[in-house]
C-alpha cells in the first residue's frame, strides 16, 4: 500500500552485520521505521533483535553496513549520542538507583547533562508527577526501592519519556506488567505515535503485537526474514517466520476427560502467612497440570514460596501423598520431594558464572558424591547429560558457564536443577518468561509428559494465554486469598481476568 | 529395526566425536587456564632473573622465597575461599601477628607452647566466629566488620605486648623445628604448607561441603532457592579464614623464635592481591586454591628479584601494585571476550 511513497522513513538501515567472535549475531539486516508507527520486532531468542536495537541505541558498533536517519548516513559511537539524535532505549532490565527518589530516577539523564548545579527537588516532583499520572499511581517521591517490580519498569518507561525522543525502543517493556499495567502502556504508546514518534517494540506475546502495532519485522538466526504489515497478516504467519517451520499447535494436548484422576498428590489446607497470604485451600491430582492466576503482586508466588518453604512464617497443613509434610526449611522441603522453579532466572534460578555440571547437581550435591562427601564428578557430569538430553538442552557441553546459554537453554537447565532431585511436585514461576516460541512449546511439552509421568505439576504465568493453553485447571488468587477456579470451557481469558481483578472496573478487554 | 540400527550407529559416531571434541577442548581449556599463564610467567621470569642473577637460581635463595611465601601461603587458603564465598578479610595480617602474640604470652606465663598454640588457634577461630556472627547474624559487610577486627586485634597485640617484641628464647628445640628444621633438605614449613594446600585444594575442587561454598559466592539468592543454608556457609568460611590465621601465627612464632606485635602490616594486601591475581573474584564464585598459590608465588618470586637486582624498598611497592592492576586488568578483558 503505497500510500505517501514520498516521505523518508525516520531510520533506515541497510545491510547491518555484526560478529562476537565466530558467532554471527547479524548478517546482513535491513530495518526500516517510519514516522510514527509501531513497529514490532519479533524472532526467537539469538535471532539478533537485541544485538540490532543495541546498535541502534549505539551501545553495540556495527562490523558493516548503514545506518541512516532522517536520510542522514549517521555514526551512533554511544547512547548518549543516541539520545542527542533523539532515541530513547527503555531496556528490559531495569535499570535504576534504587536508593534516590522516583523524580529523580526519571531526570537523571536530564540532571547528568544540566548547567545548573543544583537541581531543584520540588519542580522536579512536579513534573515527575505530570508524567506519571498517565502511567499509574506513583509517588515521586517514594525511593525506587519501595516500588514493585512493574511499577519501576513503569518509572523506566516514565524516564524515557522525558528525553524527547524522536525514536522509543521498547525491549519487552510488558514482560514484568499487569495486563491492566500493560493496557495503559499500549494506552501511552499509541499516543506517543499519533504525535509521531516512531516505536520499536519487542516482545513474545504475539497477542500484543497483534492489537497494537501497525508493522512486524523478522529476524531469525541473524538474517532479516521479512517486514509484515500486521492488518495483513496472522499470529501463524508471524510465528511460522520466527521459526522457519510450520508449529502446527502451540500446545501439547491436555488431558481427556477419562483421563482425570482424583487421587490427590498434594493437598494444601488453611495456608496462611501473617502478610501475604490468608486461608489457601487446595488440591493438585494426579495427572494434570495445575495453574496460579492472578495480578502480578496477588500472591502467587508467595504461596508457592510459602508451601516449599522459602520464605514467611507459613501456618497451614500441607500433605504430600496423604503423608504430612514437616518441612522448615526450603531443604527439609525439597527432601520431602516439593521444589520451586524460581520467577527471576538471572536473580535467584542459575548460577551464571559456574559451569552447567555444577547447576543441575545444585539442589542436592550430595546424591553425586560419595559417603565421605567427595563429589564423584563422572557421576556428576552424567547426571547434567543425561538431564540435558532428556530436556533436549543445546550446548557445546556441560562445562560451560550457563551464561553461555540462550535463555530458553538457561530455563532447561534451571528445570534440569529442578528434576535432577526427582520431585513429587514442581511449582513453576514465569517457566517460559523471556524464552522463544520454539523452546517454549518445548518446556509445555517436557511439563506435560512431566504431569503424566505422575509429576505434580503447577503452573504460575502472567500469561493467560500460556496458562489456558497448559493448564487442565487453573486457580485464581487475588489479594492473598483464593477466589476462584476455572476449568474446561470456562478457561477464557476474559473469565479469569474478571476472577483475577474482581471489584475493579473492567476495562481490560481490548 | 534398520531405523533402529542407524539411530544407534549415529549415537556412537555422535559419542566418537563428541570425545574427540572434549579432548580437543580440555587442551583448549588447559591452555586457557588462568593457571597455565601463570605457570609461565612464573617460568620467564625464572629464566630472565637466572641471567640476571648468579644467586637466583641457587639452592639458598630458592628455600628462602619457598618460605617467605609458604607460612602467608596457608593465609591465602583461607582468603581464597572466603573470597569464593563472597566474603573478604582485612584483618588477617594482625590475626596473625595476635596468634603470635597470644601463644607468645601463654608460653611465657608457664603454659608449654604446643598447648599454647592450640589455645592461640582456638583464639583466632573464635574470632573469626565473631566476625561470621556480626556479617551473617546482624548483617553488616564484611570489609567493614574485618576492618574493625583489623584495628582491635592490633591493638590487643600492641596492649598485651607493650609494643615490643616477646623473645621467646626458651621455646623448646621440638617446637621451634616446626619452624626452622627441615626434613632430609626439604623445610618443615614447607610440607606444612604443601600439605594445606594440597588437603584444601582438594576439599574445595571435590567435596559437596565446599561446593556450597561456590554456590553461595556464585549467586546468594540463587543458593538460597536451592535450598543452600547460604548464611551457615559463610560463617564457616568467615572463621575458617581466621583459624588459618592462627595456624600461620603459631608457625611464625616457631620460626621466628619471638612474638611480633607489629608482624604482618599490610598482609592482607599482598593476601588479596595473591588469590585475586591466581583467578578468585571479589564479587564471589570464582576461584581455585592452585592459582591462589601461582600468584602467592609470583609475588614472592618479584620481591626476591628486585631485592637481588637492588631496587629500593619503595619501588617494591609500587611494582607490586602495578602487578596486580594488570593481572586484574588482562583479567578482566578476557572475561569481557568470553561473555
Amino acid at each position: 500500500m503505497p500510500a505517501r511513497p514520498a516521505e523518508e522513513p525516520v531510520l533506515s538501515i541497510r545491510k547491518l552485520s555484526k560478529s562476537f567472535g565466530p558467532i554471527r549475531a547479524l548478517r546482513g539486516v535491513d530495518f526500516e521505521l517510519k514516522r510514527g508507527e509501531i513497529h514490532a520486532l519479533a524472532g526467537e531468542n539469538g535471532a539478533g533483535k537485541s544485538t540490532l536495537v543495541n546498535i541502534i541505541d549505539g551501545i553495540l558498533r556495527p562490523d558493516e553496513g548503514e545506518i541512516r536517519l532522517y536520510g542522514e548516513p549517521v555514526n551512533i559511537t554511544s547512547p548518549a549520542i543516541a539520545q542527542q539524535y533523539g532515541i530513547g532505549f527503555v531496556h528490559q532490565e531495569i535499570a535504576l538507583c534504587p536508593d534516590i527518589s522516583v523524580a529523580e530516577n526519571i531526570f537523571m539523564c536530564r540532571t547528568a547533562t544540566s548547567r545548573t548545579f543544583l537541581a531543584n527537588a520540588r519542580a522536579l516532583e512536579r513534573e515527575a508527577a505530570e508524567i506519571l499520572k498517565d502511567l499509574g499511581d506513583i509517588d515521586p517521591r517514594q525511593k525506587v526501592a519501595t516500588l514493585s517490580i512493574s511499577q519501576q519498569q513503569l518509572v523506566e518507561i516514565a524516564k524515557a519519556l522525558t528525553l524527547d525522543c524522536r525514536i522509543l525502543i521498547l525491549d519487552e517493556p510488558t514482560a514484568a506488567l499487569t495486563e491492566r499495567e500493560a493496557q495503559l502502556l499500549f494506552g501511552i504508546m499509541r499516543r506517543l505515535a499519533a504525535q509521531g514518534i516512531s516505536i520499536i517494540y519487542i516482545s513474545h506475546r504475539m497477542a500484543e503485537i497483534f492489537s497494537n502495532c501497525d508493522r512486524i519485522t523478522v529476524l531469525r538466526d541473524g538474517q532479516y526474514i521479512t517486514t509484515l504489515n500486521i492488518a495483513e497478516t496472522t499470529p501463524d504467519e508471524v510465528v511460522n517466520a520466527m521459526v522457519g517451520r510450520i508449529i502446527g499447535n502451540y500446545y501439547p494436548p491436555k488431558l481427556a476427560p477419562h483421563e482425570r484422576s482424583e487421587e490427590p498428590i498434594l493437598e494444601v489446607r488453611a495456608l496462611s502467612e501473617k502478610r501475604r497470604f490468608r486461608e489457601v485451600s487446595f488440591e493438585l491430582r494426579r495427572g494434570e497440570i495445575l495453574g496460579f492466576a492472578g495480578l502480578i503482586g496477588a500472591g502467587r508466588s508467595e504461596i508457592a514460596r510459602g508451601i516449599c518453604r522459602l520464605e514467611g512464617e507459613v501456618t497451614g497443613e500441607i500433605r504430600l501423598h496423604g503423608r504430612p509434610v514437616e518441612a522448615r526449611s526450603y531443604s527439609d522441603s525439597i527432601r520431602a520431594g516439593i521444589v520451586y522453579l524460581s520467577e527471576d532466572r538471572k536473580g535467584d534460578g542459575l548460577f551464571l558464572d559456574l559451569s552447567i555440571t555444577a547447576n543441575v547437581s545444585a539442589l542436592r550435591v550430595e546424591q553425586v558424591a560419595n559417603a565421605f562427601g567427595i563429589i564423584d564428578e563422572r557421576r556428576e557430569r552424567e547426571q547434567a547429560e543425561t538431564l540435558g538430553q532428556r530436556l533436549n538442552l543445546k550446548c557445546d557441553h556441560v562445562g560451560q558457564p550457563a551464561s553461555a546459554l540462550s535463555g530458553g537453554n538457561q530455563q532447561k537447565v534451571a528445570l534440569a536443577k529442578m528434576l535432577s532431585v526427582n520431585p513429587k511436585v514442581i511449582f513453576l514461576d514465569e517457566p517460559t518468561r523471556g524464552v522463544d516460541v520454539g523452546a517454549k512449546a518445548e518446556i509445555h511439552r517436557i511439563l506435560r509428559n512431566l504431569a503424566q509421568s505422575g509429576v505434580g505439576i503447577v503452573v504460575i504465568s502472567s500469561e493467560l494465554p500460556e496458562l489456558i493453553g497448559v493448564c487442565d485447571r487453573v486457580l485464581v488468587i487475588r489479594e492473598g486469598r483464593l477466589v476462584g477456579e476455572v476449568s474446561g470451557d470456562e478457561m477464557t481469558e476474559g473469565h479469569i481476568m474478571y476472577l483475577a481483578s474482581m471489584g475493579e472496573p473492567r476495562r481490560l478487554a481490548s | 529395526m534398520k531405523a533402529n540400527n542407524s539411530i544407534t550407529a549415529a549415537a556412537a559416531a555422535d559419542k566418537r566425536n563428541g570425545l574427540a571434541r572434549g579432548l580437543s577442548h580440555s587442551l583448549k581449556r588447559l591452555l586457557g587456564m588462568r593457571e597455565t599463564g601463570l605457570i609461565l610467567i612464573i617460568l620467564a621470569l625464572f629464566v630472565v632473573m637466572s641471567f640476571a642473577s648468579p644467586y637466583f637460581l641457587t639452592w639458598n635463595n630458592m628455600r628462602a622465597m619457598a618460605m617467605a611465601f609458604a607460612v602467608e601461603g596457608i593465609v591465602v587458603v583461607g582468603m581464597t575461599i572466603l573470597l569464593i564465598s563472597g566474603g573478604i578479610d582485612l584483618s588477617v595480617g594482625s590475626v596473625t601477628a595476635l596468634a603470635m602474640v597470644i601463644a607468645g604470652l601463654l608460653f611465657l606465663s608457664g603454659i608449654d607452647p604446643w598447648t599454647a598454640s592450640l589455645i592461640s588457634i582456638a583464639a583466632c577461630t573464635g574470632i573469626g566466629a565473631i566476625m561470621g556472627f556480626f556479617v551473617t547474624r546482624v548483617g553488616l559487610h564484611h570489609f567493614i566488620v574485618s576492618l574493625a577486627v583489623m584495628v582491635i586485634a592490633r591493638g590487643l597485640c600492641l596492649l598485651g605486648t607493650g609494643g615490643r617484641p616477646l623473645g621467646l628464647y626458651t621455646l623448646p628445640p621440638e617446637f621451634k623445628f616446626i619452624g626452622q628444621g627441615s626434613v632430609g633438605p626439604i623445610p618443615v614449613v614447607i610440607i606444612i604448607f604443601v600439605v594445606v594446600v594440597a588437603v584444601f585444594d582438594f576439599l574445595l575442587r571435590r567435596t559437596t561441603m565446599f561446593r556450597k561454598v561456590f554456590y553461595t559466592g556464585s549467586n546468594e539468592k540463587a543458593a538460597a532457592y536451592s535450598g543452600i543454608r547460604t548464611k551457615k556457609v559463610i560463617f564457616l568460611t568467615t572463621t575458617l579464614s581466621s583459624a588459618l590465621c592462627g595456624v600461620a601465627g603459631v608457625i611464625y612464632m616457631a620460626r621466628f623464635g619471638s612474638a611480633q606485635p607489629t608482624f604482618g602490616i599490610g598482609m592482607e594486601l599482598n593476601v588479596i592481591a595473591a588469590a585475586v591475581i591466581g583467578g578468585a573474584s571479589l564479587s564471589g564464585g570464582t576461584g581455585t586454591i592452585f592459582g591462589a598459590i601461582l600468584g602467592t608465588v609470583l609475588l614472592s618470586v618479584v620481591s626476591s628479584s628486585l631485592v637481588l637486582l637492588d631496587v629500593s624498598v619503595y619501588w617494591q611497592d609500587i611494582i607490586r601494585g602495578s602487578i596486580l592492576l594488570s593481572a586484574v586488568t588482562i583479567d578482566h578483558y578476557i572475561n569481557k571476550r568470553r561473555g
